[in-house]
C-alpha cells in the first residue's frame, strides 16, 4: 500500500547494477537499491559484507576504487562515521560548522548542538567530551547541512549498551524533525529493527534480503512484534536459534 | 589535600572505622578496604621547579669554594665570575661580545626558520615540491653540517655571512623533517572528512592539514633553537675574530677560568631563556592537547 505513494516523489537514492572490487575481489556485485525520500532505512550485514563499500559509493568517498554502475544521490547528503571524528584542536562549535559559510554559521551550529543536548559545551574540546557526546556533536555537524540524506556507518558502533539506546533515541527524534532519508549501516540486529522502517542484508555483494518493519514508534526492544523480524533477519545472516540465544 | 577530595573512591565510601561501629551485621563483613589507584601522571608541577636544580647546584658551588675545597685556579668561586662579569661589562666588551653573538644567532636561525618551513610547506603540500625538495633535503641533512665547515670557509670566507649560513642550515634541517613528516602524515580519516564537508583545498590545507602538523612543528622548532646554539659555540671557538665565543678562546690562552665560565653561564642562559619561550608559545598555541606535562 505504501509504496503507491511513495512512488510519486522521486527516490533520494538511486542505485543499479553498482558493483565495486578490491583487487580480484568483487565486494558489491551488482546492487539494486532505491531509497525513497524520508525513509529510515537500516542496512546489516556480516563483518566484511561490504556494507561500508556501499556507503562510501554513496558519499561519493571511494576515488580510487574500481567498478560501475549508476549511482544518484542528493548533493546534501551528511555521513556520520564511527568515530565521532572532531578535529582536536578545534573546540565543539567550530567542528560542528566546519566548512560552513555564512553570517549565521554559528547560530546554526548552536541550534544543531542544542538539539543534540550539548547547548552550553559550544567551548569545550573534543578530548573533553564522553564518547557519547563526541558523537553527539558528530551528529550536529552533520545536521548543519540540513541533509536530504543522512549516511551513517556503525555511528554508535564503539558506545556502551546504555549510551546506544539514548543515542538511538535521539537519532530517531532527529529523524523525525527533519524527515532526511536514513541509511544506517550496522551489525545489530536490534538497533537496526528498532530504529528503521526498512531493513536491508548486504549478502555475496548483493542485497539478500529488504524487509519493511511496519510496527510503530516508538519501539521498544521487548516488542514481541519485533520477535518475528528478528528471526528472519537473523536466518538472512545465517546466525542459527542456539547462538542467537548465546549472543543475546 | 585537595586531591583527596576529588578521588572518588576516597570521598564517597564511607571508612568502616568512623562509621556505627560494632553494628548488627556490620562487623561481619569484611571491613571495606579503601582502594585507591596508584596516581600514573607525575603530579601537578612543583612552583619553579625548573630553577630548583641550578638553584642546588649554585648553593653547593658557592659553599665548595668557600670552604676552600675547590683550587681557585680551575674552578673560581661563583663571587669571582660575578666580578669578572662586572668588570667585562663596565670595559664594554661583554656587550659588545653577547650582541655579536646574538646577532649570529639570530639572523642564523631566522634564516633557517623560514627556509625549513618554505621548503616543508612546499614539499609536504604538492608532489611536484615532494620531488624536487625532499630527496635533497635528506642527502643534506645525512652529511654533518659542521662538516661543511672547511668548504664554506673557501667560499664565503670567514666573515659573518658563512656563520650565518652554517647556523642556518644546521637550523632549518630539523625543522623541515619534522615539519614535513606532520603534513604528510595526516590522518586519513581527517581527509575523508574534508572530503565529506566539501572543503575547498584551501580550506583543507589552512583548517585540517596546517593545525594538524602543528605539533610535530614545534618538535622541530626546539631542535632547531638548540642547534642553533650548538653551531654559534662551534663556530665561535673555532675561527672567529668577536663574540661570546672568541672572548672564551682568549681567555683560555690566559688562564683565566673565570671568563670561560663568565662565558659559559651566558651561553645556558641563551639556551633557558630561548627554549623557555618556545615552550611557552608551544603550550599557548596547543592548548587543546592536555598532556602529562600540563
Ligand atoms: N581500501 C581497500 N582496499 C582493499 N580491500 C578493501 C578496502 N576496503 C575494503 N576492502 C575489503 O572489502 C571488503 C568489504 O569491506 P567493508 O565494506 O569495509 O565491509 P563492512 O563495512 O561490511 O565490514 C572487506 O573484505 C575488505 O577487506
Ligand atoms: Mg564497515
Amino acid at each position: 500500500m505504501a509504496t503507491h505513494a511513495e512512488q510519486l516523489t522521486p527516490p533520494a537514492v538511486r542505485i543499479s547494477g553498482l558493483t565495486r572490487s578490491f583487487g580480484a575481489r568483487d565486494v558489491l556485485d551488482g546492487i539494486d537499491l532505491d531509497i525513497p525520500a524520508g525513509q529510515f532505512v537500516a542496512l546489516l550485514g556480516h563483518s566484511g559484507s561490504g556494507k561500508s563499500t556501499l556507503l562510501r559509493a554513496i558519499a561519493g568517498l571511494d576515488h580510487q576504487v574500481t567498478g560501475s554502475g549508476e549511482l544518484a544521490a542528493p548533493q546534501r547528503l551528511s555521513v556520520v562515521f564511527q568515530d565521532s571524528r572532531l578535529l582536536p584542536w578545534r573546540r565543539v562549535l567550530d567542528n560542528v560548522i566546519l566548512g560552513t559559510r555564512g553570517k549565521d554559521a554559528a547560530e546554526r551550529g548552536r541550534a544543531a548542538l542544542t538539539e543534540v543536548g550539548l547547548a552550553g559545551r559550544e567551548r569545550a574540546w573534543p578530548n573533553e567530551l564522553s564518547g557519547g557526546e563526541a558523537q553527539r556533536a558528530a551528529l550536529a555537524r552533520s545536521l548543519v547541512w540540513d541533509p536530504e540524506l543522512l549516511l551513517a556507518d556503525e555511528p554508535f558502533g564503539a558506545l556502551d549498551a546504555l549510551t546506544r539506546i539514548r543515542m538511538h533515541t535521539l537519532l530517531r527524534e532527529l529523524w523525525e524533525r527533519h524527515r532526511p532519508s536514513v541509511l544506517l549501516v550496522t551489525h545489530d540486529v536490534d538497533e537496526a529493527i528498532v530504529l528503521a522502517d526498512r531493513v536491508l542484508v548486504l549478502d555475496q555483494g548483493r542485497i539478500g534480503l529488504d524487509v519493511s518493519v511496519d510496527v510503530p514508534h516508538p519501539r521498544s526492544y521487548r516488542d514481541p512484534l519485533l520477535g518475528e523480524y528478528r528471526e528472519r533477519l537473523f536466518a538472512a545472516l545465517g546466525v542459527t536459534e542456539d547462538v542467537q540465544g548465546a549472543t543475546t | 589535600m585537595t586531591e583527596r577530595v576529588l578521588d572518588g573512591s576516597t570521598a564517597i565510601r564511607p571508612r568502616p572505622a568512623d562509621h556505627e561501629p560494632e553494628h548488627g551485621r556490620a562487623h561481619e563483613r569484611a571491613p571495606v578496604t579503601r582502594r585507591s589507584t596508584r596516581g600514573l601522571a607525575p603530579g601537578r608541577r612543583l612552583p619553579a621547579s625548573r630553577l630548583t636544580g641550578p638553584v642546588l647546584f649554585l648553593a653547593l658551588w658557592a659553599a665548595a669554594s668557600a670552604a676552600g675545597q675547590l683550587d681557585p685556579g680551575a674552578i673560581p668561586a661563583p663571587w669571582t665570575v660575578l666580578r669578572t662579569a662586572a668588570h667585562l661589562w663596565t670595559d664594554g666588551t661583554l656587550g659588545s661580545d653577547i650582541t655579536t653573538s646574538l646577532r649570529r644567532a639570530g639572523y642564523g636561525f631566522a634564516i633557517g626558520l623560514v627556509g625549513g618551513v618554505a621548503l616543508a610547506l612546499a614539499a609536504g603540500l604538492s608532489r611536484v615540491g615532494e620531488a624536487l625538495i625532499d630527496g635533497t633535503v635528506q642527502l643534506n641533512r645525512a652529511i654533518p653540517t659542521l662538516g661543511l665547515i672547511p668548504l664554506f670557509i673557501l667560499w664565503l670566507g670567514i666573515g659573518e655571512t658563512f656563520k650565518i649560513t652554517i647556523i642556518a642550515i644546521v637550523v632549518y634541517i630539523p625543522i623541515y623533517l619534522n615539519l614535513h613528516s606532520a603534513l604528510s602524515g595526516i590522518d586519513n580519516r581527517f581527509v575523508e572528512l574534508g572530503e565529506v564537508l566539501g572543503l575547498s583545498r584551501v580550506q583543507f590545507i589552512r583548517q585540517i592539514v596546517i593545525p594538524g602538523a602543528l605539533p610535530g612543528f614545534f618538535v622541530g622548532l626546539r631542535l632547531g633553537v638548540t642547534g642553533s646554539w650548538l653551531s654559534l659555540v662551534v663556530l665561535e671557538q673555532i675561527n672567529a675574530t668577536s663574540g661570546l665565543g672568541y672572548m672564551m678562546f682568549q681567555a683560555q690562552n690566559y688562564g683565566r677560568t673565570d671568563v670561560i665560565i663568565v662565558g659559559l653561564l651566558i651561553y645556558g642562559i641563551f639556551g633557558l631563556v630561548s627554549d623557555s619561550a618556545v615552550r611557552l608559545i608551544e603550550r599557548r598555541v596547543l592548548s587543546w592537547r592536555r598532556t602529562l606535562s600540563n
